[in-house]
Protein backbone atom coordinates (compact mmCIF):
# COMPACT_ATOMS: atom_id res chain seq x y z
CA UNK A 1 0.00 0.00 0.00
CA UNK A 2 1.11 3.59 0.07
CA UNK A 3 4.86 3.82 1.06
CA UNK A 4 4.61 7.63 1.90
CA UNK A 5 4.84 8.26 5.13
CA UNK A 6 5.25 6.09 8.39
CA UNK A 7 8.51 6.08 10.93
CA UNK A 8 10.64 4.40 8.39
CA UNK A 9 13.89 5.08 10.75
CA UNK A 10 13.94 2.57 12.76
CA UNK A 11 14.54 0.00 10.20
CA UNK A 12 17.96 0.44 9.60
CA UNK A 13 20.07 0.50 13.28
CA UNK A 14 22.90 2.31 14.21
CA UNK A 15 25.55 -0.18 13.12
CA UNK A 16 24.05 -0.20 9.56
CA UNK A 17 21.86 -2.94 10.03
CA UNK A 18 18.53 -3.79 9.19
CA UNK A 19 15.43 -5.40 11.05
CA UNK A 20 16.16 -9.06 10.69
CA UNK A 21 20.64 -8.23 10.83
CA UNK A 22 20.90 -7.95 7.11
CA UNK A 23 23.67 -5.06 5.62
CA UNK A 24 22.46 -2.98 2.56
CA UNK A 25 23.16 -5.45 0.04
CA UNK A 26 22.65 -8.69 1.38
CA UNK A 27 19.86 -11.18 0.38
CA UNK A 28 17.29 -13.06 2.93
CA UNK A 29 18.60 -16.97 2.94
CA UNK A 30 17.69 -19.13 -0.12
CA UNK A 31 17.20 -22.89 -0.80
CA UNK A 32 15.72 -24.10 -3.69
CA UNK A 33 14.70 -27.71 -4.13
CA UNK A 34 13.92 -28.91 -7.78
CA UNK A 35 11.55 -31.72 -8.52
CA UNK A 36 9.44 -31.78 -5.61
CA UNK A 37 6.35 -32.87 -6.83
CA UNK A 38 6.14 -36.19 -8.37
CA UNK A 39 3.14 -35.68 -10.73
CA UNK A 40 4.08 -31.83 -12.72
CA UNK A 41 6.67 -32.13 -15.27
CA UNK A 42 8.48 -30.06 -13.85
CA UNK A 43 8.81 -28.42 -10.02
CA UNK A 44 10.45 -26.83 -7.46
CA UNK A 45 10.50 -25.45 -4.28
CA UNK A 46 11.97 -22.00 -2.60
CA UNK A 47 12.56 -20.89 0.68
CA UNK A 48 12.94 -16.86 0.30
CA UNK A 49 13.58 -15.63 3.51
CA UNK A 50 9.80 -16.30 4.97
CA UNK A 51 8.58 -17.32 1.58
CA UNK A 52 7.59 -20.38 0.89
CA UNK A 53 6.64 -21.32 -2.65
CA UNK A 54 6.01 -24.07 -5.27
CA UNK A 55 6.14 -23.66 -8.57
CA UNK A 56 4.75 -26.48 -10.91
CA UNK A 57 4.69 -26.45 -14.64
CA UNK A 58 2.48 -29.33 -17.31
CA UNK A 59 3.19 -29.38 -20.66
CA UNK A 60 3.47 -28.93 -23.33
CA UNK A 61 -0.03 -30.53 -23.80
CA UNK A 62 -3.19 -30.73 -25.39
CA UNK A 63 -4.76 -27.15 -25.00
CA UNK A 64 -8.44 -26.69 -23.33
CA UNK A 65 -10.26 -24.97 -25.01
CA UNK A 66 -8.92 -26.01 -28.26
CA UNK A 67 -9.87 -22.31 -29.86
CA UNK A 68 -7.05 -20.85 -27.32
CA UNK A 69 -4.30 -23.04 -29.05
CA UNK A 70 -2.29 -21.11 -31.03
CA UNK A 71 -0.38 -22.61 -34.77
CA UNK A 72 3.05 -21.11 -34.37
CA UNK A 73 3.91 -21.48 -30.70
CA UNK A 74 2.78 -23.19 -27.47
CA UNK A 75 -0.09 -21.34 -25.28
CA UNK A 76 1.87 -20.02 -21.66
CA UNK A 77 -0.30 -19.89 -19.00
CA UNK A 78 0.73 -19.12 -15.69
CA UNK A 79 -1.07 -18.61 -11.97
CA UNK A 80 0.12 -16.77 -9.27
CA UNK A 81 -1.99 -17.94 -6.46
CA UNK A 82 -1.45 -17.41 -2.31
CA UNK A 83 -2.82 -19.69 -0.27
CA UNK A 84 -5.42 -18.67 2.62
CA UNK A 85 -2.87 -19.85 5.14
CA UNK A 86 0.07 -17.45 3.85
CA UNK A 87 -0.75 -14.45 5.51
CA UNK A 88 -1.32 -12.84 8.70
CA UNK A 89 -4.82 -12.33 8.03
CA UNK A 90 -6.55 -15.05 6.42
CA UNK A 91 -6.73 -14.43 2.23
CA UNK A 92 -9.48 -14.98 0.44
CA UNK A 93 -8.79 -18.00 -1.72
CA UNK A 94 -10.62 -16.46 -4.95
CA UNK A 95 -7.68 -14.59 -7.40
CA UNK A 96 -7.33 -11.02 -6.19
CA UNK A 97 -7.13 -8.47 -8.90
CA UNK A 98 -3.04 -8.24 -7.31
CA UNK A 99 -2.84 -12.09 -8.11
CA UNK A 100 -4.23 -11.81 -11.52
CA UNK A 101 -1.71 -9.14 -12.29
CA UNK A 102 1.21 -11.18 -11.01
CA UNK A 103 0.17 -14.05 -12.59
CA UNK A 104 0.24 -11.74 -15.80
CA UNK A 105 3.35 -10.16 -15.48
CA UNK A 106 5.10 -13.29 -14.22
CA UNK A 107 3.99 -14.82 -17.22
CA UNK A 108 4.97 -12.07 -19.07
CA UNK A 109 8.74 -12.27 -17.22
CA UNK A 110 9.47 -15.40 -18.47
CA UNK A 111 8.05 -15.80 -21.71
CA UNK A 112 11.38 -14.53 -23.55
CA UNK A 113 13.35 -16.93 -21.94
CA UNK A 114 11.04 -20.09 -23.48
CA UNK A 115 11.42 -21.17 -27.01
CA UNK A 116 7.46 -21.48 -27.47
CA UNK A 117 8.04 -22.01 -31.07
CA UNK A 118 9.11 -25.19 -30.88
CA UNK A 119 5.70 -26.60 -29.47
CA UNK A 120 3.02 -25.31 -31.92
CA UNK A 121 -0.54 -25.96 -30.94
CA UNK A 122 0.00 -27.13 -27.21
CA UNK A 123 -0.35 -25.17 -23.51
CA UNK A 124 2.53 -24.65 -21.03
CA UNK A 125 0.90 -24.27 -17.67
CA UNK A 126 2.74 -22.63 -14.73
CA UNK A 127 1.17 -22.60 -11.02
CA UNK A 128 3.21 -20.44 -8.76
CA UNK A 129 1.86 -21.23 -5.29
CA UNK A 130 2.63 -19.65 -2.03
CA UNK A 131 2.22 -21.23 0.63
CA UNK A 132 3.68 -18.34 3.49
CA UNK A 133 4.23 -14.62 1.86
CA UNK A 134 6.67 -12.66 3.44
CA UNK A 135 7.38 -9.72 0.53
CA UNK A 136 9.46 -10.59 -2.77
CA UNK A 137 7.16 -13.19 -3.57
CA UNK A 138 6.47 -12.59 -6.79
CA UNK A 139 10.43 -12.53 -7.03
CA UNK A 140 10.84 -15.83 -5.49
CA UNK A 141 8.38 -17.16 -7.39
CA UNK A 142 9.81 -16.42 -11.21
CA UNK A 143 12.92 -17.81 -9.88
CA UNK A 144 11.15 -21.05 -8.54
CA UNK A 145 8.91 -21.00 -11.85
CA UNK A 146 12.20 -20.48 -14.02
CA UNK A 147 13.91 -23.57 -12.13
CA UNK A 148 10.54 -25.97 -12.74
CA UNK A 149 10.44 -25.14 -16.22
CA UNK A 150 14.13 -25.80 -17.13
CA UNK A 151 13.36 -29.18 -14.98
CA UNK A 152 10.44 -30.00 -17.23
CA UNK A 153 12.58 -29.55 -20.23
CA UNK A 154 11.15 -27.47 -22.03
CA UNK A 155 13.54 -25.59 -24.56
CA UNK A 156 14.86 -22.43 -23.11
CA UNK A 157 17.48 -19.89 -24.32
CA UNK A 158 18.31 -18.92 -20.26
CA UNK A 159 16.86 -19.27 -17.23
CA UNK A 160 14.89 -15.49 -15.02
CA UNK A 161 15.95 -14.83 -12.21
CA UNK A 162 14.51 -12.22 -10.33
CA UNK A 163 15.02 -9.87 -7.19
CA UNK A 164 14.57 -6.72 -5.62
CA UNK A 165 15.79 -3.73 -4.40
CA UNK A 166 13.96 -1.19 -2.39
CA UNK A 167 14.43 2.07 -0.48
CA UNK A 168 13.95 1.58 3.26
CA UNK A 169 15.26 4.47 5.94
CA UNK A 170 16.67 6.48 3.09
CA UNK A 171 18.89 3.97 1.80
CA UNK A 172 18.87 1.63 -1.01
CA UNK A 173 18.84 -1.45 0.22
CA UNK A 174 18.69 -5.25 -1.39
CA UNK A 175 15.49 -7.88 -1.40
CA UNK A 176 13.30 -5.96 0.94
CA UNK A 177 11.11 -8.02 2.83
CA UNK A 178 7.20 -7.36 4.03
CA UNK A 179 8.06 -5.07 7.04
CA UNK A 180 10.34 -3.23 4.86
CA UNK A 181 8.19 -3.24 1.88
CA UNK A 182 4.95 -1.87 4.24
CA UNK A 183 6.97 0.54 6.30
CA UNK A 184 9.70 1.55 3.35
CA UNK A 185 9.40 3.90 0.75
CA UNK A 186 10.10 2.19 -2.65
CA UNK A 187 9.71 -1.71 -4.03
CA UNK A 188 11.85 -2.20 -6.98
CA UNK A 189 11.40 -5.95 -8.28
CA UNK A 190 13.19 -7.08 -11.32
CA UNK A 191 13.58 -10.12 -13.21
CA UNK A 192 16.21 -10.94 -15.83
CA UNK A 193 18.04 -13.39 -18.45
CA UNK A 194 21.48 -13.41 -16.77
CA UNK A 195 23.65 -14.38 -19.87
CA UNK A 196 22.05 -11.98 -22.11
CA UNK A 197 20.92 -9.14 -19.13
CA UNK A 198 17.70 -9.19 -20.80
CA UNK A 199 15.10 -7.43 -18.65
CA UNK A 200 11.84 -9.25 -18.42
CA UNK A 201 9.94 -7.83 -15.81
CA UNK A 202 10.08 -4.77 -14.45
CA UNK A 203 7.69 -2.86 -11.29
CA UNK A 204 8.03 -0.08 -9.13
CA UNK A 205 6.44 1.21 -6.32
CA UNK A 206 7.55 4.35 -4.08
CA UNK A 207 9.25 7.56 -5.28
CA UNK A 208 13.08 7.48 -6.20
CA UNK A 209 15.29 9.88 -7.08
CA UNK A 210 17.41 9.57 -10.90
CA UNK A 211 20.50 8.75 -8.47
CA UNK A 212 18.45 6.02 -6.57
CA UNK A 213 17.19 4.89 -9.15
CA UNK A 214 19.92 3.51 -10.83
CA UNK A 215 21.55 2.43 -7.87
CA UNK A 216 18.53 0.26 -6.82
CA UNK A 217 18.09 -1.09 -10.53
CA UNK A 218 21.91 -1.98 -10.04
CA UNK A 219 21.72 -3.63 -7.17
CA UNK A 220 18.55 -5.48 -7.70
CA UNK A 221 20.78 -6.55 -11.13
CA UNK A 222 23.42 -8.11 -8.79
CA UNK A 223 21.21 -9.31 -6.50
CA UNK A 224 19.52 -11.09 -9.72
CA UNK A 225 22.65 -12.80 -10.58
CA UNK A 226 23.23 -13.93 -7.36
CA UNK A 227 20.07 -15.96 -7.63
CA UNK A 228 21.10 -17.17 -11.02
CA UNK A 229 24.20 -19.11 -9.28
CA UNK A 230 21.45 -20.79 -6.29
CA UNK A 231 19.24 -21.64 -9.41
CA UNK A 232 22.00 -23.25 -11.47
CA UNK A 233 22.98 -25.20 -8.42
CA UNK A 234 19.83 -26.11 -7.42
CA UNK A 235 19.64 -27.93 -11.11
CA UNK A 236 22.78 -29.23 -10.75
CA UNK A 237 22.22 -31.15 -7.52
CA UNK A 238 19.42 -32.26 -8.74
CA UNK A 239 20.36 -34.20 -12.11
CA UNK A 240 24.36 -34.75 -11.01
CA UNK A 241 23.64 -35.70 -7.35
CA UNK A 242 24.75 -34.70 -3.98
CA UNK A 243 28.01 -33.73 -5.03
CA UNK A 244 27.38 -32.90 -8.55
CA UNK A 245 29.33 -29.27 -7.71
CA UNK A 246 32.26 -29.94 -9.76
CA UNK A 247 30.87 -32.86 -12.31
CA UNK A 248 28.48 -30.03 -13.38
CA UNK A 249 30.85 -27.46 -13.69
CA UNK A 250 32.66 -27.26 -17.18
CA UNK B 1 -17.93 -18.50 -28.72
CA UNK B 2 -18.48 -16.00 -31.49
CA UNK B 3 -16.29 -16.12 -34.84
CA UNK B 4 -15.06 -12.25 -33.96
CA UNK B 5 -10.95 -11.37 -34.06
CA UNK B 6 -10.12 -10.35 -30.86
CA UNK B 7 -6.87 -8.44 -31.57
CA UNK B 8 -6.24 -5.92 -33.57
CA UNK B 9 -4.12 -7.94 -36.45
CA UNK B 10 -1.27 -5.02 -38.43
CA UNK B 11 -0.62 -6.80 -42.21
CA UNK B 12 3.40 -8.11 -42.41
CA UNK B 13 3.38 -5.03 -45.32
CA UNK B 14 2.42 -2.76 -42.65
CA UNK B 15 5.04 -4.20 -39.95
CA UNK B 16 7.74 -3.92 -42.75
CA UNK B 17 7.20 -0.22 -43.34
CA UNK B 18 6.82 0.59 -39.79
CA UNK B 19 10.35 -1.03 -39.27
CA UNK B 20 11.82 1.01 -42.53
CA UNK B 21 10.35 4.03 -40.86
CA UNK B 22 12.01 3.38 -37.40
CA UNK B 23 14.87 3.19 -39.02
CA UNK B 24 14.66 6.64 -40.09
CA UNK B 25 13.15 8.23 -36.93
CA UNK B 26 9.95 8.26 -38.41
CA UNK B 27 6.72 6.60 -37.37
CA UNK B 28 3.46 5.90 -39.63
CA UNK B 29 1.51 9.13 -38.72
CA UNK B 30 4.79 11.25 -39.62
CA UNK B 31 5.47 11.53 -35.51
CA UNK B 32 9.13 10.82 -34.93
CA UNK B 33 9.73 8.14 -32.14
CA UNK B 34 9.40 10.37 -28.91
CA UNK B 35 6.74 12.61 -30.08
CA UNK B 36 3.24 12.44 -28.20
CA UNK B 37 0.26 12.76 -30.09
CA UNK B 38 -2.13 15.69 -29.72
CA UNK B 39 -3.04 15.77 -26.05
CA UNK B 40 -6.17 17.53 -25.34
CA UNK B 41 -7.80 18.24 -21.73
CA UNK B 42 -11.11 19.21 -20.81
CA UNK B 43 -12.06 19.49 -17.15
CA UNK B 44 -15.46 19.83 -15.34
CA UNK B 45 -17.01 17.87 -18.27
CA UNK B 46 -19.74 15.63 -15.82
CA UNK B 47 -21.58 18.22 -13.41
CA UNK B 48 -22.62 15.76 -11.59
CA UNK B 49 -19.59 14.23 -10.51
CA UNK B 50 -16.93 16.13 -7.90
CA UNK B 51 -14.35 16.49 -10.60
CA UNK B 52 -14.19 15.11 -14.10
CA UNK B 53 -12.57 15.29 -17.09
CA UNK B 54 -12.24 13.94 -20.83
CA UNK B 55 -8.69 13.29 -22.30
CA UNK B 56 -7.96 12.90 -26.20
CA UNK B 57 -4.68 11.62 -27.38
CA UNK B 58 -4.52 11.30 -30.89
CA UNK B 59 -7.84 9.08 -31.33
CA UNK B 60 -7.71 7.15 -28.17
CA UNK B 61 -10.36 9.18 -26.14
CA UNK B 62 -11.13 8.51 -22.52
CA UNK B 63 -13.76 10.34 -19.67
CA UNK B 64 -12.78 10.33 -15.63
CA UNK B 65 -14.88 10.87 -12.66
CA UNK B 66 -14.56 11.66 -9.24
CA UNK B 67 -16.96 10.69 -6.83
CA UNK B 68 -16.28 11.76 -2.67
CA UNK B 69 -18.56 10.68 -0.08
CA UNK B 70 -17.51 9.44 3.53
CA UNK B 71 -16.50 6.44 4.62
CA UNK B 72 -14.65 4.58 7.40
CA UNK B 73 -10.70 4.33 7.34
CA UNK B 74 -9.27 0.56 7.04
CA UNK B 75 -8.20 -0.36 10.61
CA UNK B 76 -4.65 -0.68 9.64
CA UNK B 77 -4.71 3.18 8.28
CA UNK B 78 -7.22 4.63 10.92
CA UNK B 79 -5.19 8.06 10.02
CA UNK B 80 -5.97 8.03 6.19
CA UNK B 81 -8.44 8.65 3.94
CA UNK B 82 -9.39 6.40 1.43
CA UNK B 83 -8.73 6.66 -2.33
CA UNK B 84 -9.48 4.45 -5.09
CA UNK B 85 -8.58 4.43 -8.67
CA UNK B 86 -10.56 2.17 -11.13
CA UNK B 87 -10.18 2.02 -15.04
CA UNK B 88 -12.14 0.14 -17.47
CA UNK B 89 -12.51 -0.22 -21.29
CA UNK B 90 -16.15 0.25 -22.23
CA UNK B 91 -17.84 -1.80 -25.08
CA UNK B 92 -18.26 0.60 -27.36
CA UNK B 93 -14.73 1.66 -27.18
CA UNK B 94 -13.64 -0.48 -29.68
CA UNK B 95 -14.59 -3.47 -31.85
CA UNK B 96 -12.14 -5.29 -29.62
CA UNK B 97 -13.45 -5.10 -26.37
CA UNK B 98 -16.43 -7.26 -25.14
CA UNK B 99 -18.54 -6.81 -22.29
CA UNK B 100 -17.91 -8.36 -19.20
CA UNK B 101 -16.28 -8.83 -16.23
CA UNK B 102 -12.84 -7.02 -16.43
CA UNK B 103 -9.70 -9.20 -18.11
CA UNK B 104 -6.12 -9.33 -16.73
CA UNK B 105 -5.36 -5.87 -19.29
CA UNK B 106 -8.17 -3.88 -17.62
CA UNK B 107 -6.64 -5.02 -14.22
CA UNK B 108 -3.53 -4.70 -15.23
CA UNK B 109 -4.55 -1.02 -16.38
CA UNK B 110 -6.41 0.14 -13.59
CA UNK B 111 -3.80 -1.14 -10.61
CA UNK B 112 -0.68 0.92 -12.76
CA UNK B 113 -2.99 3.99 -12.70
CA UNK B 114 -3.74 3.69 -9.43
CA UNK B 115 -0.33 3.29 -8.45
CA UNK B 116 1.24 6.14 -10.04
CA UNK B 117 -1.51 8.55 -8.29
CA UNK B 118 -0.99 6.62 -5.09
CA UNK B 119 2.78 6.37 -5.06
CA UNK B 120 3.50 9.87 -5.99
CA UNK B 121 1.91 10.54 -3.15
CA UNK B 122 -0.69 13.35 -5.39
CA UNK B 123 -3.21 13.59 -2.61
CA UNK B 124 -2.20 13.80 1.22
CA UNK B 125 -4.51 10.79 2.06
CA UNK B 126 -3.77 11.86 5.99
CA UNK B 127 -6.06 15.21 5.67
CA UNK B 128 -8.52 13.16 4.31
CA UNK B 129 -9.34 12.56 7.84
CA UNK B 130 -12.49 14.07 9.90
CA UNK B 131 -11.88 11.80 13.38
CA UNK B 132 -9.29 9.09 13.36
CA UNK B 133 -10.32 5.46 12.87
CA UNK B 134 -14.50 6.61 12.33
CA UNK B 135 -14.72 9.00 9.54
CA UNK B 136 -12.38 9.79 6.64
CA UNK B 137 -13.61 11.13 2.98
CA UNK B 138 -13.22 8.65 0.44
CA UNK B 139 -12.36 9.84 -3.08
CA UNK B 140 -12.95 6.75 -5.86
CA UNK B 141 -11.97 8.43 -9.35
CA UNK B 142 -13.24 6.18 -12.04
CA UNK B 143 -12.26 6.46 -15.60
CA UNK B 144 -13.94 4.76 -18.67
CA UNK B 145 -12.25 4.31 -21.93
CA UNK B 146 -14.49 5.79 -24.92
CA UNK B 147 -12.30 5.69 -28.00
CA UNK B 148 -9.12 2.98 -27.83
CA UNK B 149 -6.31 3.68 -30.21
CA UNK B 150 -3.37 3.11 -28.04
CA UNK B 151 -1.55 4.30 -24.97
CA UNK B 152 -4.42 3.46 -22.41
CA UNK B 153 -1.90 4.09 -19.46
CA UNK B 154 -0.79 7.44 -19.87
CA UNK B 155 -4.39 8.67 -21.29
CA UNK B 156 -6.55 6.96 -18.37
CA UNK B 157 -3.80 8.82 -15.70
CA UNK B 158 -3.94 12.40 -17.35
CA UNK B 159 -7.26 12.00 -17.06
CA UNK B 160 -7.69 10.81 -13.34
CA UNK B 161 -5.12 13.27 -12.72
CA UNK B 162 -6.95 16.01 -14.45
CA UNK B 163 -10.30 15.45 -12.78
CA UNK B 164 -8.75 15.03 -9.11
CA UNK B 165 -6.77 18.63 -9.84
CA UNK B 166 -10.58 20.31 -10.37
CA UNK B 167 -12.06 18.27 -8.06
CA UNK B 168 -14.25 20.18 -5.15
CA UNK B 169 -15.54 18.44 -2.10
CA UNK B 170 -18.25 19.49 0.20
CA UNK B 171 -16.23 20.33 3.74
CA UNK B 172 -17.85 18.90 6.59
CA UNK B 173 -17.28 19.22 10.51
CA UNK B 174 -17.82 16.88 13.56
CA UNK B 175 -20.75 17.65 15.19
CA UNK B 176 -21.14 18.07 19.07
CA UNK B 177 -22.58 14.60 19.34
CA UNK B 178 -20.10 13.37 17.35
CA UNK B 179 -22.03 13.11 13.54
CA UNK B 180 -20.38 14.55 10.47
CA UNK B 181 -22.27 17.63 9.56
CA UNK B 182 -22.23 18.38 5.44
CA UNK B 183 -21.47 22.19 4.76
CA UNK B 184 -21.59 24.53 2.32
CA UNK B 185 -18.62 25.10 2.10
CA UNK B 186 -16.36 23.34 -1.30
CA UNK B 187 -12.95 22.77 -1.03
CA UNK B 188 -10.35 21.31 -2.71
CA UNK B 189 -8.17 18.26 -2.65
CA UNK B 190 -5.05 18.46 -1.11
CA UNK B 191 -2.78 18.03 -3.65
CA UNK B 192 0.58 17.82 -3.26
CA UNK B 193 2.56 16.53 -6.86
CA UNK B 194 1.06 16.23 -10.36
CA UNK B 195 2.18 12.45 -11.29
CA UNK B 196 2.99 12.13 -14.96
CA UNK B 197 2.45 8.95 -16.87
CA UNK B 198 4.74 8.05 -20.18
CA UNK B 199 4.32 4.89 -21.46
CA UNK B 200 6.68 3.73 -24.30
CA UNK B 201 6.66 0.66 -26.27
CA UNK B 202 9.77 -1.32 -27.76
CA UNK B 203 9.60 -2.30 -31.29
CA UNK B 204 12.88 -4.08 -32.15
CA UNK B 205 15.77 -1.52 -31.08
CA UNK B 206 13.87 1.30 -30.97
CA UNK B 207 11.51 2.89 -27.84
CA UNK B 208 9.13 5.42 -29.13
CA UNK B 209 6.86 7.17 -26.58
CA UNK B 210 2.67 6.98 -27.12
CA UNK B 211 2.53 3.89 -29.62
CA UNK B 212 -0.84 3.96 -31.57
CA UNK B 213 -3.05 0.69 -31.56
CA UNK B 214 -1.17 -0.52 -34.46
CA UNK B 215 2.04 0.16 -32.91
CA UNK B 216 0.95 -1.65 -30.11
CA UNK B 217 0.35 -4.31 -31.54
CA UNK B 218 3.95 -5.07 -33.32
CA UNK B 219 5.29 -3.92 -29.80
CA UNK B 220 7.95 -6.65 -28.23
CA UNK B 221 7.36 -4.82 -24.76
CA UNK B 222 5.91 -1.88 -23.19
CA UNK B 223 7.04 0.37 -20.41
CA UNK B 224 5.51 2.44 -18.12
CA UNK B 225 7.21 5.31 -15.80
CA UNK B 226 5.70 7.96 -13.32
CA UNK B 227 7.46 10.82 -12.30
CA UNK B 228 6.23 13.89 -9.98
CA UNK B 229 6.80 17.39 -10.10
CA UNK B 230 9.97 17.25 -8.15
CA UNK B 231 12.02 14.59 -11.11
CA UNK B 232 11.51 11.84 -8.57
CA UNK B 233 10.40 8.70 -10.30
CA UNK B 234 7.54 6.82 -8.34
CA UNK B 235 5.61 3.64 -10.42
CA UNK B 236 6.58 2.00 -13.35
CA UNK B 237 5.94 -1.52 -14.99
CA UNK B 238 7.03 -2.99 -17.97
CA UNK B 239 3.98 -5.20 -19.46
CA UNK B 240 4.05 -7.80 -22.83
CA UNK B 241 6.18 -10.86 -23.18
CA UNK B 242 9.17 -9.35 -24.74
CA UNK B 243 12.15 -7.44 -22.62
CA UNK B 244 14.14 -4.42 -22.61
CA UNK B 245 18.05 -3.99 -22.19
CA UNK B 246 18.99 -2.36 -19.20
CA UNK B 247 20.20 0.55 -21.39
CA UNK B 248 16.67 1.47 -22.58
CA UNK B 249 15.47 0.78 -18.87
CA UNK B 250 17.68 3.66 -18.06
CA UNK B 251 16.81 5.60 -21.05
CA UNK B 252 13.25 5.32 -20.38
CA UNK B 253 13.51 6.88 -17.11
CA UNK B 254 15.13 10.14 -18.84
CA UNK B 255 12.34 10.21 -21.23
CA UNK B 256 9.96 9.86 -18.64
CA UNK B 257 11.09 12.91 -17.33
CA UNK B 258 11.65 15.05 -20.35
CA UNK B 259 7.98 14.06 -21.32
CA UNK B 260 6.27 14.44 -18.44
CA UNK B 261 7.08 18.00 -18.02
CA UNK B 262 5.60 18.67 -21.53
CA UNK B 263 2.34 16.76 -20.42
CA UNK B 264 2.45 18.48 -16.86
CA UNK B 265 2.55 22.13 -18.74
CA UNK B 266 -0.56 20.76 -20.60
CA UNK B 267 -2.73 19.69 -17.80
CA UNK B 268 -1.86 22.38 -15.61
CA UNK B 269 -3.09 25.05 -18.32
CA UNK B 270 -6.18 23.26 -18.52
CA UNK B 271 -6.43 23.54 -15.00
CA UNK B 272 -5.82 26.78 -14.13
CA UNK B 273 -8.51 28.22 -16.94
CA UNK B 274 -10.54 25.43 -15.01
CA UNK B 275 -10.01 27.09 -11.28
CA UNK B 276 -8.55 30.04 -11.76
CA UNK B 277 -5.80 29.04 -9.30
CA UNK B 278 -2.38 27.83 -10.74
CA UNK B 279 -1.44 24.83 -8.98
CA UNK B 280 2.44 23.73 -8.12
Amino acid sequence: MGKQGGDSTSLINSQGLRLDGRRFDELRPVSIEVGVLKNADGSAYIQFGKNKIMAAVYGPKEVHPKHSALADRSLLRCRYHMSPFSTEERKNPAPSRREIEISKVIREALEPALILEDYPRTAIDVFVEVLQSDGGSRCAGINAASVALADAGINMRDLVCACAAGKIAGQIVLDIDDTEDKEGQADLPIAIMPTSNRVTLFQLDGQLSNEEFSKAFNLALEGCKSLYQMQREALIRKYFGKDGNEAGEQ
Amino acid sequence: MSAVKKVLVVEQLKRTQMNELLGRGKRLDGRSLLDMRDLSVTTNVVEKAEGSARVKLGNTEVIAGVKVSLGTPFPDTPDKGLLVVSAEVLPLASPYAEPGPPDERSIELARVVDRGIRESGMIDVSKLVLEVGKHVYAVFADVSVLNVDGNLFDSTSYAVVAALLTTKIPKYEISPSGEPVKSEEMIPLPITTVPISVTMAKIGDYLIVDPTSEEEAVMDARITLVSDDKGNICAGQKGEPGFLSIDQILLASQICKSKGEEVRAIINKEVERAIGVPKQ
